[in-house]
């Protein structure tokens, strides 16, 4: 059965979308992600739906399901690029992805994982600093 | 209304739902369909082959490409055997779903497309019909 790759890019995983999403690629790729996660104590997710010509309420509910169980994980997942015309048919099939982060580009995606780091090992540093003092 | 195309694509399993999304997709181009409706048409056409599978323990996908004189459209059938729909009203509902889906098949493919007709009994099963049209240029 066809795999979609997942790279890793320090602490990133990155997983572009390029084959037609099967149902079952798609389970795969959920399982996968999750154990590349807890194996490389990645912090980051990169999706790149750009080549994906639709999304169905199937492939919503996956996509929803990978950043919800990633998210248990310790791990923030951005996905990105979604075509414009997929973005008016999800919303109009009622599909709601609410909750996950979405950015335009790769590069733009990356950013907001960086920033999406920082803030959390941010709230972290204050959290203990508050201790210290105490 | 003249139907000058129709093709059959049988509904078994679910690698079934990746070829009726590519045959619907060919005929929507060449129909020249624009991008928006294209991913509409197409995303309607997943979601109705998913039904006929899952709930339908399988049939077919009819694509017919039809011709008015004054505009084109394409119509997909969705046809099985299943057990039948107890209540289409219901069914319809966001939400409503039997199984592990988020219930918006039906209602969504309703709202993608121009034209949505259901018919459903025990006895013969479901049948759904969708249409969208597009203007000649």
């Amino acid at each position: 059965m066809e795999r979609i790759p997942i790279l890793k890019l320090g602490e990133t995983l990155l997983v572009t979308i390029q084959v037609d999403f099967h149902d079952r690629v798609a389970l795969a790729l959920q399982e996968d992600l999750c154990e590349k996660i807890v194996n490389y104590s990645a912090k980051g997710v990169l999706v790149d739906i750009s080549a994906l010509e639709m999304v169905d309420s199937f492939m919503g509910r996956v996509l929803g399901n990978i950043a919800k169980t990633s998210r248990l994980l310790d791990c923030n997942v951005v996905l990105v690029g979604m075509q414009p015309a997929i973005a008016i048919t999800i919303t109009e099939l009622g599909i709601q992805l609410t909750g996950i982060n979405t950015a335009l580009t790769a590069e733009d995606g990356m950013l907001l994982l960086q920033k999406l780091l920082k803030a959390k090992s941010g709230a972290r540093t204050t959290h203990a600093n508050k201790n210290g003092r105490r | 209304m003249l139907i000058k195309t129709a093709e059959d694509r049988a509904l078994i399993n679910e690698d079934d739902i990746a070829t009726v999304r590519s045959s619907v997709k060919r005929v929507v181009a060449l129909l020249n369909f624009s991008l928006i409706n294209q991913t509409k048409i197409i995303t309607a056409a997943s979601e109705l082959a998913r039904n006929t599978i899952e709930h339908g323990k399988g049939g077919k996908a009819v694509i017919q490409v039809l011709d008015e004189g004054e505009r084109v459209g394409v119509r997909l059938l969705f046809e099985d055997n299943g057990p039948g729909i107890p209540d289409t009203a219901q069914a319809l509902e966001d939400g409503f779903t039997t199984n592990k889906g988020m219930g918006l098949g039906l209602g969504g493919a309703r709202r993608l497309m121009d034209h949505f007709s259901i018919e459903s009994s025990p006895e013969s099963g479901t049948k759904v019909s969708i249409t969208k049209w597009q203007e000649k240029i």
